[in-house]
């Protein structure tokens, strides 16, 4: 006990205090990512926008990207139904339906999830082919085509994450929540 | 012909049809490891790798439903026995990118985020780790929506999504402690390695749970439609959490409300309101034999079975009705009945030619038992005719199968 306390401390002393990292693991497996291989990665973009690039772009300057890279599939004004299970513009108002019809407008309670989307798989099949710029030009298109910004606005890391969703007080927390383990009322899937 | 001649030409043959897809192959074997070159020969005798007779025909369907119609593959559980779905009948959703060709060797996961510790593994790393091999299903959480017209009448078009399998793997806990988890953590953001990147937010309490990051299916690698070489499997859960091809762990202090999130996977009530996420399957059951579609060729004697599930935990009971649901009878459970899996029932039955309804009803160890239509209707306060629209999830009221004089059955959820 006491000399593997020891070797414990030494090991400590010798690691220059990285306590933590190195004590936690138990089988030391697997290698520590670079900086950059974390970087390259890491294209998840929370709500908040915190892991958003800085870059701009335009709703004018979005159109002629939509125009050229991706009314092929969405139509030439998105409000058609394309190829997709909902449009990518309108569905106002419908929501309480028996046919809701759920957009990016209409549904969807943040912009951010827009940006991170476009950016991980849009154009399909050339995915991660545009830049930085161009995923801020074609989300704002977006935004202004369902009415959410004007046409001149343009939008950045810090604007992005500020635009109000029409849809964001529609999402309420899933009742009754998620315990481990606990009992659920009857016919209710948390 | 000898065996090996015969696959042989079979080689060749697929080799025409799949020449765009050799040709990436070569090109990975070329520059890569002897394991890249063992992927790009597909195997060619059935005597190595075996096949089933020819007289077994029993395929997945496409579900032709928008947008995933001809990528979603639904299983015929009417075709199954015991417990286990064979990897090449498992169900298949994928989000449109295809299946990725993922060579093992090149492939990686990387944990980080609010971690002490990020890390990189191989796959042969996480192999090295110690593994568990669990059974458990996978259902879709649009599985069982009501359908009508012919479609309504298979069994397989209306309750296809749902599968299980043994799953083998590394228990996700124990790769967030080598990781070391900080505090203020409370959700990971999961993602693949297909071309539009799949991802799925994840509370940390049920990673901590009991999910595995799985390499092996039913004894062999996971198949790859089915996420090979990495898979999160998320026992009891809606199957979209399980993510395929599994590349990267994130862990955040909140969900990331990513496109899937926000659209399919949101419970869109019928006031408008729309809850953020859901998560366990409820309890259910359906009976596999006799089904929709399916034809008694005279009265006497059947086994009725089927199978029923429950996301919650265990299934306690199932009770088969054969008479309109006046009388049930508790079925025999095959043992030993898994957690959060698939568990095969049975009932001996003699048909005596009139006309019934059969259904059976689950109960899990929780004591939940399995709703009617009208229970589900007057739980989510809408008429039975709300089932019907499009987009209805977590379906799972019982379902009666009709039996006319002539010995057709036919689906009588809403007669
Ligand atoms: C080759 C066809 C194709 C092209 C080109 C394309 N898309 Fe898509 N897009 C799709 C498909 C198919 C989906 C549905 C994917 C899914 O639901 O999994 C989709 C989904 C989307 C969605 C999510 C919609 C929703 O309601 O969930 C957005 C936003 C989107 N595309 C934006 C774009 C933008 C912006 C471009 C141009 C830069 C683009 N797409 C180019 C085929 C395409």
């Amino acid at each position: 006990m006491r000399s593997s306390l020891n070797l414990f401390l030494l090991a400590v002393l010798a690691s220059g205090g990285a306590v933590l990292a190195q004590t936690s693991s138990t089988y030391n497996l697997g290698r520590t990512p670079t900086q950059e291989e974390i970087r390259t990665w890491d294209i998840a973009i929370s709500p908040d926008g915190k892991e958003l690039p800085p870059g701009r772009g335009s709703a004018k300057e979005g159109a002629a990207i939509y125009a050229q890279k991706c009314a092929s599939c969405h139509g030439p004004t998105g409000a058609e139904q394309g190829q997709t299970d909902f449009p990518l513009v309108g569905g106002k108002g419908t929501l309480t339906t028996l046919h809701p019809v759920r957009t990016l407008g209409s549904f969807w309670p943040f912009a951010t999830t827009i940006w991170d989307y476009i950016r991980r798989a849009m154009p399909q099949g050339k995915e991660g082919s545009l830049t930085v710029d161009e995923v801020y030009a074609v989300t704002a298109y977006l935004l202004y085509r369902n009415g959410i910004i004007q046409e001149s606005d343009s939008l950045n890391a810090t604007s992005l994450p500020k635009i109000q969703m029409p849809n964001r007080n529609g999402f309420v927390p899933a009742k009754p929540a998620w315990k481990p383990r606990e009992k659920r009322p009857f016919g209710f899937y948390p | 012909m000898n065996a090996k001649e015969s696959g042989r030409r079979k080689f060749l043959k697929g080799g025409v049809a799949l020449a765009g897809l050799a040709v990436g192959g070569l090109r990975v074997a070329s520059g890569q490891s002897s394991g890249a070159e063992a992927a790009a020969s597909p195997h060619k005798d059935s005597r190595t790798y075996g096949e089933r007779s020819r007289f077994d025909t029993a395929e997945r369907q496409p579900t032709g439903a928008a947008p995933y119609g001809d990528t979603a593959l639904v299983t015929p559980i009417q075709a199954l026995t015991g417990i286990i779905t064979p990897a090449g009948l498992h169900f298949v959703m994928d989000h449109l990118a295809g299946v990725p060709d993922i060579d093992p060797q090149q492939h990686r996961l990387m944990i980080h985020g609010m971690v002490d510790r990020p890390l990189i593994f191989t796959v042969e790393e996480l192999k090295r780790l110690p593994s568990v091999s669990r059974i458990h299903f996978l259902e879709c959480n649009a599985n069982s929506r009501p359908l009508q017209g012919p479609k309504a009448e298979s069994v397989q078009q209306v309750h296809g999504k749902t599968s299980c399998s043994e799953w083998t793997g590394v228990l996700l806990s124990l790769l967030l402690q080598e990781a070391s988890v900080q505090a203020g953590a409370s959700w990971l953001v999961s993602e693949g390695a297909e071309g539009n990147k799949y991802t799925k937010s994840l509370p940390l309490a049920k990673a901590m749970e009991d999910v595995l990051v799985a390499y092996g299916q039913n004894g062999e690698p996971v198949r790859p439609e089915q996420g090979f070489p990495l898979r999160l499997l998320v026992p009891g859960w809606e199957a979209n959490y399980s993510t395929k091809w599994l590349r990267r762990i994130k862990i955040v202090d909140q969900p990331y409300m990513t496109q899937h999130e926000s659209t399919h996977n949101a419970n869109l009530h019928p006031d408008g309101k729309a809850h953020w996420f859901r998560f366990e399957m409820g309890v259910k059951s359906v009976i596999t034999r006799p089904c929709g579609g399916q034809k008694l060729p005279s009265p006497g004697f059947y086994e009725i079975t089927g199978l029923a599930w429950s996301g919650g935990g265990t299934v306690r009971k199932v009770e088969v009705s054969t008479d309109g649901g006046r009388t049930w009878k508790n079925a025999e459970l095959q043992q030993p009945v898994h957690r959060k899996a698939h568990t095969r029932f049975r009932l001996p039955w003699t048909w005596d030619g009139n006309e019934t309804i059969l259904q059976s009803r689950c109960t899990d160890d929780q004591g939940e038992m399995q709703p009617t239509i009208a229970e589900l209707a007057k739980i989510w306060e809408v008429s039975t005719d709300y089932f019907l629209g499009s987009g209805v999830d977590h379906f799972n009221a019982i379902q009666p199968w009709k039996v006319n004089r002539d010995g057709s059955v036919h689906n009588a959820l809403f007669s």
